[in-house]
């Protein structure tokens, strides 16, 4: 068992503990290194070693990270460190490069713990499209932990990392967040650099925190954006973001889109929600119902977006530079057959659908049709926020669901991600917190239930100082996951 | 319905191989999802633009510095094969 004044304490806690001298970045680091080592829930795809934690690290950075050890999404590019994105076509991917988001963990003095697992290119809802295997997920070791950030989420609610980095292109953040009892904040498009980030869909891939909680969300958060010569969508938050302090609502108005939030709710966390709403207004927030007409085809722009930039993306896939390559006769037929043997089957279902709604004689019924649908959901955001300072939503329809539950039909798992999406689509920040516990929908112990906060677009020190307040009043004690490492 | 020849087609437009099980499995859960896209066409999208990029940016520029670049035995450090400082790939024609 590691040494619990490490592991118990928050992430922030921690920095504060090695910049105050009462512990050393050396011992904090070998104690995680330690409880990482005891990864039962399948959360790590590579593990660091003292050594290699520190690569890259400086490590007489001061300030509020410096010492503070974080998990990495196996999607970022990290330098000779093994890079899969989960998927079998990079096994044994040695970057030449570190990715933006690493690099700046790095410089404030942050050691690398190891690479987590994923949905294979960040395509899935429940961790189960990994190419080495399902995530579990530490309340209850026969339910996912979500995705596509499930090894990240996983890997924090279990007590095997103190804080981690997700990616989050349609929820991927939020949504494992959710199910695993912890906070995760999806940034605005733009707030942080997406060099090195393994390339999904690039108009909506944004990376961000997955924490304990929302202070440990804003100082992350805060290290992370910038604008980086490296990526020319990366503009940074103006002013930056620094750790929440406020304890009311007072003024602040939360729209609730109730006619999205209908049917394909689970009842417990309809009811974990409703509380949410209420600690809201004991604060002094104002609850008022909004219409985002347009986000009920939020899923079905997005899977037709998504793929469509996803099967571009991957197109580098090639067997030529680097990663898996399957012999052929001629060059198109070893295109094919390392294509074919490399990427997993919702990999190749995406590519297949991203190729087809952008062929020839198709590309205006589903490509161009969904691009402006998602026009119109920009619209519709913005016309909420000229009435309100935050949308509010569940983040997710269902707690974590069984481990094969939601695997026979694509589009079954896909609505797990009605909530999320439409802030992808128009590009907002939204946070994930745990609003309470609820037993899912058929029976069973009762899992955690998130609460999607979302605000306009660089609105992130609002949205975490609201999220702070509620997070104080809901009180969560996520003690239960942290003792899933042992 | 999509066709199984549709699919084979945008499996080669993809450069897939898939074996013939998938191919089945393929085209029952495209057209499931090509029905649920359908909704889609019932939106009056008449006078709206598309949105490809969410953030308003134009012309980011930056100074034209000349930096280092990797090395080519760093690029060609992870090629499946090489030869000659290139990657090596098969003939793009056939063997006969």
């Amino acid at each position: 068992m590691a040494d619990d004044r490490f592991t118990s304490a928050t992430a922030a806690g921690l920095g504060r503990l090695i910049a105050s001298g009462e512990v050393s970045a050396e011992e904090s680091l070998n104690a995680w290194l330690e409880a990482a080592s005891g990864d039962s829930l399948n959360a790590y795809l590579w593990k660091a070693d003292p050594e290699s934690a520190v690569a890259g690290v400086d490590r007489t950075a001061v300030g509020p990270l410096a010492g503070v050890p974080v998990a990495v999404k196996d999607i970022f590019c990290t330098e000779g460190v093994p890079t899969t994105a989960a998927s079998r076509i990079l096994e044994g991917y040695r970057p030449p490069y570190t990715a933006t988001a690493v690099s700046r963990m790095a410089a404030a003095g942050t050691p690398m713990l190891g690479k987590t697992n994923m949905d294979e290119f960040a395509m899935g809802s429940s961790n189960e499209n990994s190419a080495y295997g399902a995530v579990l997920n530490p309340w209850d070791t026969g339910t996912v932990p979500g995705g596509s950030s499930g090894g990240s989420a996983a890997a924090v609610a279990g007590g095997l990392a103190p804080w981690a980095l997700g990616t989050d292109t349609g929820g991927s953040i939020r949504q494992p967040a959710a199910l695993c009892g912890i906070v995760g904040l999806k940034p605005t498009y733009g707030a942080i650099s997406r060099y090195g980030m393994i390339a999904f869909a690039s108009s909506l891939d944004q990376c961000g925190p997955l924490t304990l909680d929302v202070t440990d969300a804003a100082v992350m958060l805060g290290a992370l954006e910038g604008r980086d010569l490296m990526d020319s969508t990366s503009v940074g938050i103006e002013g930056g973001v620094t750790a929440p302090t406020a304890e009311r609502l007072d003024g602040l108005v939360f729209g609730v889109p109730t006619e999205l939030i209908g049917e394909g709710v689970e009842p417990g966390v309809k009811e974990v929600f409703d509380r949410s709403i209420e600690q809201i207004e004991s604060l002094g927030g104002r609850i008022e119902e909004i219409k985002l007409p347009h986000a009920q085809h939020g899923i079905s722009a997005y899977y037709v977006l998504a793929p469509a930039e996803a099967s571009t993306n991957l197109s580098r896939y090639d067997g030529v530079r680097y990663g898996l390559r399957e012999d052929g006769n001629d060059l198109v037929s070893m295109y094919e057959e390392t294509r074919g043997t490399g990427f997993g089957p919702e990999v190749k279902r995406r590519i297949m659908l991203g190729t087809y709604a952008l062929s020839s004689g198709y590309y205006d019924a589903y490509y161009g049709r969904a691009q402006r649908v998602r026009t119109m959901i920009v619209r519709d955001f913005d016309a909420a926020f000229a009435g309100v300072d935050f949308v509010l939503t569940p983040t997710s329809p269902s707690v974590a669901f069984g481990l094969g539950e939601k695997t026979e039909d694509p589009w079954t798992m896909y609505l797990n991600d009605l909530f999320t999406v439409p802030m992808s689509l128009a590009g907002i920040p939204a946070i994930s917190i745990p609003g309470g516990l609820a037993e899912p929908a058929g029976g069973g112990n009762a899992l955690p239930v998130g609460i999607q906060i979302a605000a306009p677009a660089f609105g992130e020190q609002k949205l975490v100082e609201a999220a702070f307040a509620l997070e104080t009043a809901i009180g969560f004690d996520g003690s239960p996951a942290r003792s899933g490492s042992e | 319905m999509i066709e199984r020849e549709q699919v084979l087609h945008v499996a080669r437009l993809s450069r897939l191989k898939l074996e013939e099980s998938e191919v089945e499995a393929m085209q029952a859960d495209l057209s499931s999802i090509l029905d649920h896209f359908d909704r889609l066409s019932e939106i009056d999208i008449e006078g709206i633009e598309p949105t490809s990029h969410v953030i308003p940016l134009e012309n980011v520029l930056r100074d034209d510095v000349p930096r280092p670049s990797l090395d080519r035995e760093v690029s060609l450090g992870q090629a499946p094969d090489q030869a000659d400082g290139a990657f090596r790939v098969p003939s793009p024609q056939a063997e006969a």
